[in-house]
């Protein structure tokens, strides 16, 4: 069905730039011609700034990238060695966010999309979803450090960091999974109710299944985004330097983000440092952009799986 | 005229919010027989056949008063359950709609929502279900594809094995071969004449030939209303209303 619009959609295109050729002397077609003009450079500026990172970025880490750099933790003062603790705390709090984020937030999406009433307060906690997303980090890390550092006691921590991370990720997830939800055809739950399941088996067997590919997806890409952020582990989870790695979810940890802002605002040799950040900035694009690649191939299975 | 009546509808009136869709419909459903619902778009076909398994209640600010009986008991009383009434009265969609599952598991989902997990049991089923829906031979050896991947036609016969694997008394076809091309049509309406030994089945069409084909009963609606309902062979040959003669001439519609 996709190629069929494709191929409509291509022809369109070809009309549309055989008309622009044959009368390209009319005023009209001069200003529809400047329009697309003016599309392709915007777009072209964009890929241009996207473009230019990746090369700075890759350019200038890839001096410091070794095989002891990714294994290594950091020595003498963070002149040598490598980031390995930051690369694995990262990698830890990311996993405590998932694990919290996750189910909370595709319990939310089910009861929003499958079970709430509709209605005003329905509304006003819909929005206020949405705003939550709209709320700086920073403002999540003094969250973070008032609510899981302190008031719950888990201090300075792997669980506190995740848990903070967790919850900047909450509305994206909660967003995503109930459009995946909504996007499931409204015939399959018929099918399923007019067999004589219940609300929750239709939910369960049928609905959820099949968004499941881009719930997955939402939370991939949530959990990515907020991976990357400094501001809410600052005053949580973060510390400049560990001597190992960490042993429970209640060690402070280093992190990437946190590691490359503490090179670069607290270093004592910035023209070693400087160049080190640059190999961590490096290794967390990598991170952030392998866990794009697993989101687009979710996302292309499910398109398969519906055949379309 | 058979007197056994399987459903009985008593001056149903329903209502989309404001919108009086069915008006003060009276009408009788015979056990292992097929009543056809004929009458042109937005007739209310649709509507009256999806108040027979109550799919209507998933549509909010939908009323409907008036009783509708099965075996004699309202199926809109408060201790109705609706889960055990869906499971007794089956519905085949206007689009074919199987799951993104394989077929095996498309067949099985009903069992084993109700609690089956004999798996020798629901094997035998499935089978026996494919057979009765005459789909058995065409996809024996593919019960671990996708069901997508099947045809249109395919794909609704496999939503018929679906529905009979549950063993209903009634299945209801809302405009079963609305998507479909004239082969699998005939196969359809070939497996309805089947199926009525077994089971009582309302089908709702726009297709007249169609009603005449398959149908013992025919009831015609016209905006809402029932103009005419009889013995399908009397409706197409002697109808008592001029409305009726008008539209099986084609006159509106």
């Amino acid at each position: 069905m996709d190629d069929r619009k494709m191929q409509d959609k291509s022809l369109l295109q070809n009309k549309d730039m055989l008309v622009y050729k044959t009368h390209s002397m009319k005023g009209k077609d001069i200003s529809q011609g400047l329009g697309f003009m003016l599309l392709v450079l915007c777009t072209g500026t964009a890929l241009v700034f996207l473009g230019s990172i990746i090369y700075f970025i890759t350019i200038r880490g890839i001096r410091v990238i070794s095989w002891e750099f990714i294994t290594d933790v950091p020595r003498m003062a963070m002149m040598k060695g490598g980031v390995a603790p930051a690369i694995i705390g990262t990698f830890y709090l990311t996993l405590v966010s998932i694990s919290f984020a996750f189910p909370l937030g595709l319990a939310c999406a089910i009861y929003l999309t499958e079970y709430s009433p509709k209605g005003t307060i329905i509304n006003i906690i819909r929005l206020s979803i949405n705003n939550l997303a709209g709320v700086p980090s920073i403002v999540f890390g003094l969250f973070g450090f008032a609510v899981f550092v302190n008031a719950f006691g888990f201090g300075v921590s792997i669980l506190s960091g995740g848990l903070t991370l967790g919850i900047m990720a909450l509305p994206g997830i909660i967003a995503t999974s109930q459009d995946a939800i909504l996007a499931v055809p409204q015939s399959y739950r018929e099918a399923s109710l007019a067999l004589g399941a219940t609300h929750w088996d239709t939910i369960k067997k049928v609905v959820l299944p099949a968004a499941l590919p881009g719930i997955l997806t939402g939370v991939i890409l949530n959990v990515g985004r907020v991976a990357g952020e400094t501001a809410p582990i600052l005053f949580t989870a973060a510390t400049f330097y560990t001597r190992g790695f960490p042993h429970s979810i209640f060690s402070e940890v280093m992190a990437l983000p946190y590691h490359i802002y503490a090179l670069m605002t607290e270093g004592t040799h910035p023209e070693v440092q400087t160049q080190i950040a640059y190999g961590c900035a490096l290794i967390l694009l990598c991170l952030v952009l392998s866990v794009s690649a697993i989101a687009i191939i979710l996302r292309q299975r499910q398109r398969k799986m519906y055949g379309q | 005229m058979d007197s056994d009546i399987k459903i009985r509808a008593e001056n149903v009136n329903f209502y989309y919010s404001e919108t009086h869709v069915l008006k003060d419909i009276s009408l009788d459903i015979y056990a292992n027989q097929v009543t056809a619902i004929i009458g042109p778009s937005g007739c209310g076909k649709s509507t009256f056949i999806r108040l027979l398994n109550r799919m209507n209640d998933l549509i909010p600010g939908a009323r409907m008063q008036g009783e509708i009986l099965l075996d004699g008991k309202d199926i809109y009383s408060p201790r109705t359950d609706v889960v055990e009434l869906r499971r007794r009265v089956g519905m085949v969609f206007q689009k074919p709609n199987p799951f993104p599952k394989t077929v095996f598991e498309n067949i099985a989902y009903g069992l084993i929502i109700n609690g089956i997990r004999d798996r020798a049991f629901i094997r035998d089923r499935v089978k026996q279900s494919l057979k009765k829906a005459a789909i058995y031979e065409e996809v024996q050896n593919r019960l671990n594809e996708n069901a997508l991947m099947l045809s249109g036609g395919q794909q609704q016969r496999i939503c018929i094995a679906r529905c009979i694997a549950v063993e209903p008394e009634v299945i209801l076809f809302d405009e079963p071969c609305a998507s479909l091309d004239p082969i699998s049509t005939r196969k359809i309406e070939e497996l309805i004449l089947e199926l009525k030994k077994d089971y009582t089945i309302v089908i709702v069409t726009h297709n007249m030939q169609q009603a005449a084909r398959v149908s013992d009963f025919t009831a015609f609606l016209y905006l809402g209303e029932v103009i005419e309902f009889g013995p399908t062979s009397k409706i197409f040959t002697v109808p008592e209303k001029k409305m009726t003669e008008q539209y099986l001439a084609g006159r509106f519609g």
